[in-house]
């Protein structure tokens, strides 16, 4: 891939780049452990307001963890794409000829960590709050799970993320956008986490099946993201 | 005659007044079999008879979204980037929404009769549900600011992910629903024992449904053009203004 | 006939929504039609 300047710039540079960028972004401005994180963690105390039973919650901890993850999905996506079309930045990474697939998994890495950070705290909470119990078959499904789920929201994430930037009503588009297409991760990973959890005498060899669909969610739209974000950045 | 129907209807040629035409006569022969010549089922009863508006919606409704999903390919594929495809697609998706919108509202009115409920997690229902969720964020997409061809560009992206999505979607409910097993209830699928005048009654319908599409396709992609045309006049016009103002100081 | 006002709803539910689609779609174009030239307008 070469620049305007004819200088070769290598993908790993631009993905490691990005990808900093984004961390460092986050360091500095700490949104997602000031905001995001407070606001998981409220969520998954106001579902245990509303649910109001050890029993009920022990069974659905594994959902409301993923679905405290989702709703904390949106935010960060949006929070990293307004910073980067409020200063044009990936207007100007376009205009530098840049690879694009490479901001793409940049981004995506970038939002991946974030996300995981995020999930470790939630899951500790579902054992401090919800009083789930983690044996060590458990924990090594749960952590599959995380990896590879969390590899496909960041995926999605960063393609639709992309694809509002920059648009007038963004923030009530992406969650429109995008719940449709995480279904499959939500299904996926909350019966392979009460597996994990063993919630509702769930075993935890059923949670692997579910760890297989969300590693070919994960591929397809790593695959479908690095091509189809190119395009719908550009102009 | 031509010029007065010209402006009545600025859409239509003599190829959608003859469809339209024959639409509405199969239509009417729809009804009116469906509702009062064709007998009740031995297993549904009259509920039956939902079937003839419910089957051809659904068929109409998911041949609307392979429309959309092969123009919009087309679209990405073509050298030309020609807007007829865009315009294709997001029509054939409007349309197609429309009778997804009509399928579920019709299967839950034969569910109630049929099941008792108005909903179950079946996976054809529940992938069903979200083909409808995703093409509605697809219009939504089709409406965000930008010029032209970024619409297209945006909305033919966003109609190759739903090819994709809609599979995962679908395994992941089979996937899901396979493990409630308790949880099926009395399913009296398809075994509809169907005599002749049922099935050309069915047939006639998805005729007459295949003819009400292409008409409202054909309409509304040629008003889409209108409105792409008028809006793009407007802007040509508002420059020709500015560049007068300029002028005249 | 049994269950009439679920099976007419249907009819009356399907019938109707095409029909506003169909009319919305011709007053859209109504309305925009004579700011476009025949030129323009490919299908005559």
């Amino acid at each position: 891939m070469k620049n305007i300047s004819g200088i070769k710039v290598a993908k790993g540079k631009v993905v490691s780049a990005v990808l900093l960028k984004d961390l460092r972004i986050e360091l500095r401005s700490r949104v997602v452990t000031n905001q995001v994180l407070p606001f998981a963690g409220l969520v998954m105390v106001m579902f245990a307001f509303a649910l109001d039973n050890d029993d009920v919650l022990e069974r659905v901890a594994g959902g409301l963890i993923w679905l405290a993850t989702l709703f904390s999905l949106f935010m960060i996506v949006q929070r990293s794409f307004a910073i980067d079309t409020a200063d044009g930045a990936l207007d100007s990474l376009r205009v530098a000829g840049i690879d694009l697939s490479a901001v793409f998994f940049g981004k995506a890495i970038a939002l991946a960590l974030k996300l995981i950070a995020l999930e470790i705290v939630l899951i500790c909470g579902a054992v401090l709050l919800y009083r789930v119990e983690l044996s060590a078959n458990g924990l090594v499904l749960l952590v599959t799970c995380v990896l590879c789920a969390t590899s496909g929201l960041a995926f999605v994430g960063t393609l639709y993320g992309g694809l509002t930037a920059g648009a007038k009503g963004r923030e009530t588009l992406l969650p429109l956008l995008l719940l449709p297409v995480v279904a499959p991760v939500l299904i996926a990973a909350t019966r392979a986490t009460e597996a994990a959890f063993g919630s509702g005498g769930a075993q935890t060899s059923e949670g692997w099946a579910w760890v297989g669909l969300l590693t070919v969610f994960a591929a397809v739209f790593g695959v479908g993201g690095s091509l189809a974000f190119g395009p719908l950045i550009d102009e | 005659m031509s010029q007065v129907l010209q402006r009545t209807s600025p859409t239509g040629t003599r190829a959608t007044r003859v469809i339209g035409a024959t639409s509405i006569l199969v239509m009417a022969w729809v009804v009116i079999s469906g509702l009062l010549l064709t007998p009740q089922d031995v297993v549904q009863g009259e509920s039956v008879r939902i079937m003839y508006v419910h089957v051809p919606s659904a068929w109409i409704a998911y041949l609307a979204f392979i429309f959309t999903a092969v123009a919009s390919a087309s679209w990405l594929i073509s050298k030309k980037h020609s807007m007829g495809f865009d315009r294709f697609a997001g029509a054939s998706a409007e349309v197609g929404v429309m009778f997804m919108a009509i399928t579920l509202v019709t299967g839950s009115l034969w569910g109630r009769l049929t099941w008792g409920e108005f909903w179950q997690w079946d996976p054809r229902l529940t992938t069903t549900a979200f083909l409808f969720v995703t093409y509605i964020g697809y219009l939504a997409v089709r409406r965000l600011e930008g010029s032209i061809e970024q619409r297209a560009r945006r909305s033919a992206v966003v109609a190759m992910l739903a090819v994709l999505e809609i599979p995962l979607v679908h395994f992941s409910v089979v996937l899901w629903r396979s493990l409630h097993q308790g949880a099926t209830v009395l399913n009296p699928n398809g075994d509809v024992k169907m005599d002749d005048l049922m099935l050309f009654t069915l047939f006639s319908g998805v005729v007459g449904f295949t003819l009400v599409f292409i008409w409202l396709v054909l309409h509304r992609q040629r008003t889409m053009l209108l409105v792409d045309v008028a809006n793009n006049q407007g802007l040509d016009a508002a420059i020709v203004a500015r560049r007068a103002e300029r002028s005249a100081n | 006939m049994k269950d009439a006002g679920f099976i007419f709803g249907s009819y009356i539910v399907t019938l109707g929504a095409i029909l506003l689609f169909a009319v919305s779609t011709l007053r859209r174009a109504k309305k925009s039609s004579h700011l476009v030239t025949d030129k323009d307008k490919t299908w005559l």
